[in-house]
């Protein structure tokens, strides 16, 4: 059945605080179409799984309605809804059989008894589990128990059928099984699908529409194709497939500047504006180095099946490189991208980010100057145990040769000074913007790391800066 | 209105469970002979409770009784645990089998049985305290090896392989690898024979030295009597074991938060 | 080489022995002296004597009586209490529970002796209802053991299975008696279990609530008392029976982690 046009379900403005403050989902707004296969996709702690128990009733938001076909249900409590749930680890009743375990929702109804038994075996004829009706739910491996999950719900004729994250507990060829095999039954039954994964391929398999969501926001709605090839912004771009992403600046008309080269592009923005650049590791071409818009040297690579996974180092940068022709670690390579392939947003953000390494002595260095902190301090729930190995909350020992440090840190807390000698590192000023109460600088420098820098006060372009970076301003992450 | 309820059935049956002995506590302290009476403050019932060699005798008494038999029980669980995990599933259902009988049985029918066992077929003298402590071991060792299991179950069955790979012989890989994966349940199981053996009635009666009482067979014979100093001074007793338990949990529950914090850190 | 290789298994064998010496070996004496006489003859007068006394059948009903009621009596206060503690998102929760639990480590005679003097001063004098008194004091004692193992098991239950119940149709009270309830099934097994039986033989509670009517337990003292092993064997005898009964009957409906005493630890 194809997608109607009436919407069954509306989010208005959905916010839901708990008491100790925490925010799951702000302001969240959303409407959904009669028979559509729609799934909330996310890293765990988005809010995805809150939003679906508010749908569900057994949440109820601190603010905000939902309509189900124009009335507002927020209030109703789960059991007078005519939405039904596939749990993530199904919450099946283990005192009873499956036929009871499917005919609980149908006996909550006073349906007949030989209405009851028919739509049952019905109901299991469709999850291909005919003649399971006197089992007990101990005796069935978790892709049977799943069915009877399916089933248990599909029985009450729901005008919504929810699932959070039902697929979890499978191995990974049942989950590609269940995966067709539901899309089957949702194009089958007509029912509307709100799924809710953490898995970004299930989401781009399964659904019609994909709602993205970080920290209790939506970030982007749109068919699978939309957020693959037109992610909205930087958290999309890495969240859905592998991609490269770079801060940069417009630099004429159609060109743009990251990665420590100049591309050409199809986006028509501004010069001079800050942007975040996306390019999909498969787009990447590798060329001789004279015919490459930007060359590096191969760091590793590694058979995937299908194709290699390349990583070539080009100054600072890092592109990861998808191609069915293998290359070899050192050699010295050519890489351009089509204009089409590259995908540019305006960035929100104009947050510097950098990678430290670890020396031997534990202390984090860039550009061969030592930044006087304890890495302790930045892995959160990280040690130093008796031989002087530094071990994270589970107990590993933390490779300082493997591990790099990301450091971010504001334009605005970055100082320009005349000692180059002074900063963390040193750079020429390239480009320049007046803010209205400030000047925002880019910084190209040496080891091809672009910074972005407010400041008050009119430099010059082309001067020789160094850049002073407190490292209370700092903020760290790991890097894998 | 329904959290209302809640609140008061907590708070009722909370009631029904300290009053008595929170008034018995109160009464303590005083000179009075019965509860309602008002009378003033007194520290006599405490002066009695330490000072009559009887009273003195018989804690003192009960607790080695306690400590005596918790220790032998623990060991004697404690390696019947092990040793049965290790067997066959043959094996290990049997004693698991033998060691439910205790359990489930009636205190009464324990200690009549193992008197008849001891002290009239094989005619031990209840004067050897071997009746007595045989009783509460038989008592407790079961609740030991209960609490012994599911650690063992728990534990990852590869780390004594892993110790005898490393070049453990078996008995160095039990003591220092095993035991100490074990040793929450062992504590625990120790803990729980201590207050089993304090709080036993009926294994002691049936199998104690005529000239031995613990708490409870001595409480239980002075309420029969009429003697009222010796009534209000077991007020006292109850009101110090009442505060010794207070404190054992309250040190336990803040060293059980402290750790959980250092885990959380 | 060595004849006697370490193993873990060994380890049993002192426990396994100890629980056939000192358990089964008693229930076999105990087996021997119930059907014999003084003079070593086979004889079932002691069993026929039993049941065909009315005195000794009246105190069969009287221990029944008072086990039926002691039980039904804890439950009602157990069942929501245990049900309040589970449900409720306290962050002191586990201090709440400690409450419950802390007065089993108290010596129940002293505890019964505070109920007593309540008792008491609330009747003025205790011969006037000795039923309630029994039941009272006997409530008093196992309430906690029925608490702990019905807490265990509402607790541990899946809170996605009541959500599954509603969001399947089901009101509050539905999901209730359909979920929650038949799934605490093994809680309450394990908690009639630890206050039935014990309620049918503790007659050191009655002793000291001036109830002087039999209980199947206050039998086997008075013929301890008058040394007459082969009667006092008949009636341990008769409530291993009953044990082994209720043990039968609900077999397969208790958890396996919390097997009568298991809910102790």
């Amino acid at each position: 059945m194809a997608v109607g046009k009436e919407k069954i379900i509306e989010l208005k403005n959905i916010t839901k605080t708990y008491d100790n403050g925490f925010t799951a989902v702000s302001d969240f707004n959303l409407y959904v179409k009669r028979g559509e296969f729609i799934t909330f996709l996310g890293p765990s702690g988005c809010g995805k799984t809150t939003t679906l128990r508010m749908i569900a009733g057994f949440e109820l938001p601190s603010s905000g309605t939902i309509l189900l076909d124009g009335k507002n249900i927020a209030d109703l409590p789960p059991y007078e809804r005519p939405i039904n749930t596939v749990f993530q680890r199904y919450a099946l009743f283990p005192h009873m059989n499956i036929y009871e375990n499917i005919a609980f929702g149908l006996r909550q109804k006073k349906m007949p008894e030989d209405v009851i038994s028919k739509k049952v075996k019905k109901v299991l004829d469709l999850v291909d589990l005919e003649g399971f009706e006197k089992r007990s739910v101990s005796t069935l491996s978790g892709g049977q128990q799943q069915r009877i999950a399916i089933a248990r719900a599909l029985v009450n004729e729901p005008e919504i059928l929810l699932l959070d994250e039902p697929l979890g507990a499978l191995d990974l060829k049942m989950r590609k099984e269940m995966q067709l095999e539901l899309k089957e039954m949702h194009r089958n039954l007509g029912i509307t699908f709100i799924y809710v994964t953490h898995d970004q391929e299930e989401a781009l398999t399964m659904s019609d529409t994909i709602v993205v969501m970080s920290e209790g926001r939506i970030q982007q709605i749109g068919t699978p194709e939309d957020i693959y090839n037109e992610p909205k912004n930087a958290f999309v771009a890495d969240f859905i497939g592998e991609s490269n992403i770079f801060n940069g600046i417009m630099t004429g008309k159609l060109r743009a500047r990251f990665c420590g080269g100049e591309f050409a592009c199809v986006d028509d923005i501004e010069e001079g504006t800050l942007i975040t650049a996306v390019v999909r590791p498969e787009d990447v071409i590798i060329t001789a180095p004279e015919d490459g818009t930007i060359r590096g040297h191969v760091t590793s690579v590694i058979f995937k099946g299908i194709h290699y996974e390349i990583t070539v180092e080009s100054g600072k940068s890092e592109m990861l490189v998808q191609s069915v022709r293998s290359q070899k670690v050192g050699d010295y390579v050519g890489m351009k991208v089509d204009p089409d392939n590259i995908h540019i947003m305006i960035a929100e953000d104009h947050t510097n980010y950098f990678a430290a390494d670890i020396n031997a002595e534990h202390r984090l260095e860039y550009n061969n100057k030592v930044l006087d902190t304890s890495v302790t301090k930045i892995i959160p729930g990280s040690k130093r145990d008796a031989s002087g190995n530094i071990i994270d909350s589970r107990g590993d020992v933390i490779d300082p040769t493997k591990t790099k440090i990301m450091i971010a840190i504001q334009p605005q807390d970055i100082q320009m000074t005349d000692q180059v000698d002074e900063g963390l590192v040193d750079g020429h000023i390239s480009n320049l913007i007046y803010k209205g109460d400030h000047y925002s600088y880019v910084i190209h420098t040496d080891i091809e790391q672009d910074f972005i820098v407010d400041d008050e006060y009119l430099w010059n372009m082309g001067d020789h800066v160094g850049l002073i970076m407190p490292i209370e301003k700092m903020s760290f992450s790991l890097k894998k | 209105m329904i959290k209302k309820f809640s609140t008061l059935f907590i708070v009722l049956v909370l009631v029904f469970m300290y009053a008595p002995i929170l008034i018995l506590m109160a009464y303590s302290f005083t000179s009075a002979t019965t509860i309602g009476a008002i009378r003033g403050f007194s520290l006599h019932n405490y002066v009695t409770l330490f000072t009559t060699p009887d009273l003195r005798n018989m804690i003192f008494g009960t607790v080695l009784l306690a400590l005596v038999s918790a220790t032998l029980a623990t060991i004697l669980g404690t390696m019947g645990a092990i040793g049965a995990f290790y067997s066959s599933r043959k094996v290990d259902s049997f004693i698991s089998t033998m060691n439910q009988i205790p359990v489930v049985n009636a205190d009464v029918v324990t200690g009549f049985s193992i008197c008849i066992l001891l002290v009239v077929v094989f005619g031990v003298s209840k004067d050897t305290f071997i009746p007595l402590v045989v009783g509460h071991v038989t008592l407790c060792a079961p609740f030991v090896y209960l609490s012994v299991v599911p650690k063992l179950k728990q534990m990852d069955p590869s780390i004594y392989e892993a110790a005898l790979d490393l070049g453990a012989t078996p008995p160095v890989a039990l003591r220092k690898i095993v035991i100490p994966q074990i040793a929450s349940g062992i504590v625990s199981g120790f803990a729980l024979a201590v207050t089993l053996s304090l709080d036993d009635y009926f294994v002691a009666t049936y199998t104690k030295p005529a000239t031995f009482d613990t708490i409870s067979t001595y409480v239980v014979n002075a309420t029969k009597g009429a003697q009222t100093t010796i009534k209000t001074a077991l007020w006292a007793l109850s009101t110090v074991i009442f505060v010794v338990v207070i404190l054992v949990v309250a040190v336990a529950n803040l060293r059980a938060d402290r750790e959980e914090e250092r885990a959380g850190a | 080489m060595n004849v006697f290789r370490f193993s873990r298994k060994t380890l049993g064998i002192p426990y396994a022995l100890f629980l056939l010496l000192f358990v089964v070996a008693p229930l076999i004496v105990l087996f021997y002296y119930a059907f014999t006489n003084g003079q070593g003859q086979f004889t079932i007068a002691n069993f026929t004597g039993f049941f065909s006394d009315p005195n000794t059948l009246g105190t069969l009903c009287y221990s029944f009586a008072i086990a039926l009621v002691t039980t039904l009596v804890c439950l009602m206060i157990a069942y929501p209490t245990a049900y309040i503690l589970a449900k409720s998102n306290l962050k002191k929760k586990s201090v709440l529970v400690m409450l419950f639990i802390m007065p089993m480590w108290i010596n129940f005679s002293l505890r019964i002796t505070a109920l007593k003097e309540i008792l008491t001063l609330i009747e003025g004098n205790l011969a006037y209802y000795p039923f309630v008194n029994a039941v009272c004091g006997m409530t008093y004692d196992f309430l906690p053991f029925m608490i702990l193992p019905l807490y265990n098991t509402i607790s541990k239950l899946d809170d996605s299975l009541i959500e599954a119940a509603k969001d399947l149709g089901a009101n509050e009270r539905a999901a209730f008696f359909k979920i929650t309830l038949p799934l605490s099934v093994p809680g309450i097994i394990s908690g009639v279990s630890m206050v039935f039986l014990p309620a049918m033989t503790n007659y050191v509670v009655l002793d000291m609530l001036y109830n002087s009517t039999y209980i199947m337990g206050s039998l086997i003292g008075s013929y301890f008392a008058a040394y007459n092993w082969h009667g006092g064997s008949m009636i341990a005898l008769i409530l291993l029976a009953i044990i082994c009964a209720f043990t039968l009957l609900t077999r397969g409906m208790e958890d396996d982690d919390q097997t009568i005493g298991g809910a102790l630890l």
